[in-house]
């Protein structure tokens, strides 16, 4: 199989274009790709600095390297989730990519904020990726805007907005398919605008972009993803991609084109604020201190317990 | 063939000369969810591995 662009010998072959790329001219498709879908989706310009969210797995780091390369301002902002050796390693791996590389790092130790992963799961009983989404979320908001950047960019990708696509679709979740956009504008003070530019790139892509550019990411799969309902979904979407080259861009594609627009009448509308912490929320309390809350309720509980055994 | 299945990180051992697509059909793993990777170097499903070849198999889809 040969390069499209320059006919060596081609290491990559993307079904969903009818392409097949040698190492340097797929790095220069995917770069431009990704500026592509900055610029028409209009998610943020050069006078802007980028928050970058990153994990230490694949396409967080391709994300910042990406953007780097495009010549983006950028800071990146990895949360150490406080899951044993996994969060440790991928903690290990975000810094030493910043390190390498010269860029700025803002890291934050959720088991110093009393809310690491475990804990909060011990503590509620709710499913961890659930748990972990709300927590994300919210330090994410909270980092970016105290920090006052005007844009925070996530390395979510066309499987992961596939299979969230999908996962709405089956349950027609009308507020989320509303708000399914790779650009989520600020609806609230404390909210920054929040861009995904790697939706229209595939994981396949983003894996083989960091393995050509040298990028050390975590290979393991978070301990908690285990069974987890948006594998299912993309094992799914994997089939019908096997069958039906191009299935999952379209999807969403088409979905953003023509489909999204149904749903418009759904949309949550501008949230209120949170009268704990002052982010924004739907309602009184914002998910994240309502899972603080049932945190300390434990504590309490807990304490309560040790003081009636010790007086016994 | 040796094969090196990440991130389980198990060793697998197939006979004769295979070509990558037959290789995965084998291993029951669908295209576009691994990388393959020969020394420093991907290769693309219609590529032969040989008998006295070594290749990893690394899965790309990660989610939670």
């Amino acid at each position: 199989m040969k390069c499209k662009r320059c006919q060596s010998k081609a290491e990559v072959h993307l079904r969903q274009h009818n392409s097949a790329f040698c190492r340097g001219c797929f790095v220069f498709f995917l770069q431009r790709q990704v500026q592509r879908a900055i610029e028409k989706q209009r998610m943020f310009t050069r006078d802007e600095e980028v928050l970058v969210a990153v994990s230490g797995g694949k396409d967080s780091l391709a994300l910042w390297d990406i953007l780097v390369e495009l010549g983006f301002r950028t800071t990146g902002m990895h949360l150490a989730l406080g899951i044993g050796a996994y969060s440790q390693a991928s903690t290990e791996k975000t810094e030493a990519f910043a390190r390498a590389r010269g860029l700025r790092l803002i890291a934050v130790r959720l088991e110093e904020e009393g809310v690491a992963i475990p804990t909060v799961v011990a503590a509620t009983h709710r499913p961890a990726c659930a748990a972990c989404g709300i927590i994300k979320r919210h330090y994410f908001d909270r980092l970016a805007f105290e920090h006052g950047f005007p844009v925070l960019a996530t390395g979510h990708n066309l499987d992961d907005e596939a299979a969230r696509l999908l996962g709405n679709v089956l349950h027609w979740q009308l507020h989320h398919l509303a708000k399914q956009h790779p650009v989520m504008e600020s609806t609230h003070e404390r909210f920054v605008r929040k861009v995904k530019p790697l939706f229209r790139i595939s994981e396949y892509e983003t894996a083989a972009y960091a393995f050509f550019r040298g990028i050390d990411y975590i290979v393991e799969e978070c301990p908690n993803s285990v069974g987890a309902t948006q594998l299912v979904y993309k094992d799914a979407l994997n089939r019908l991609e096997t069958v039906m080259s191009g299935t999952k861009l379209a999807f969403v594609q088409e979905f953003l084109r023509t489909g999204r627009v149904a749903f418009a009448g759904h949309s949550d509308g501008a949230p209120e604020t949170c009268a704990r912490c002052g982010a924004p929320a739907f309602g009184s309390r914002c998910a994240f201190c309502g899972l603080v809350h049932e945190v300390e309720a434990k504590r309490q509980r807990r304490a309560t317990a040790g003081c009636a055994n010790k007086s016994q | 063939m040796r094969i090196t299945l990440l991130p389980q990180h198990k060793q697998i051992e197939l006979d004769g000369r295979r070509r990558v697509g037959d290789i995965l059909q084998h291993l029951g793993l669908l295209p576009g969810t691994v990388m393959v990777i020969r020394g420093n170097e991907l290769i693309c499903d219609s590529e032969f591995v040989e008998a006295n070849e070594a290749i990893e198999i690394r899965n790309v889809i990660s989610g939670g």
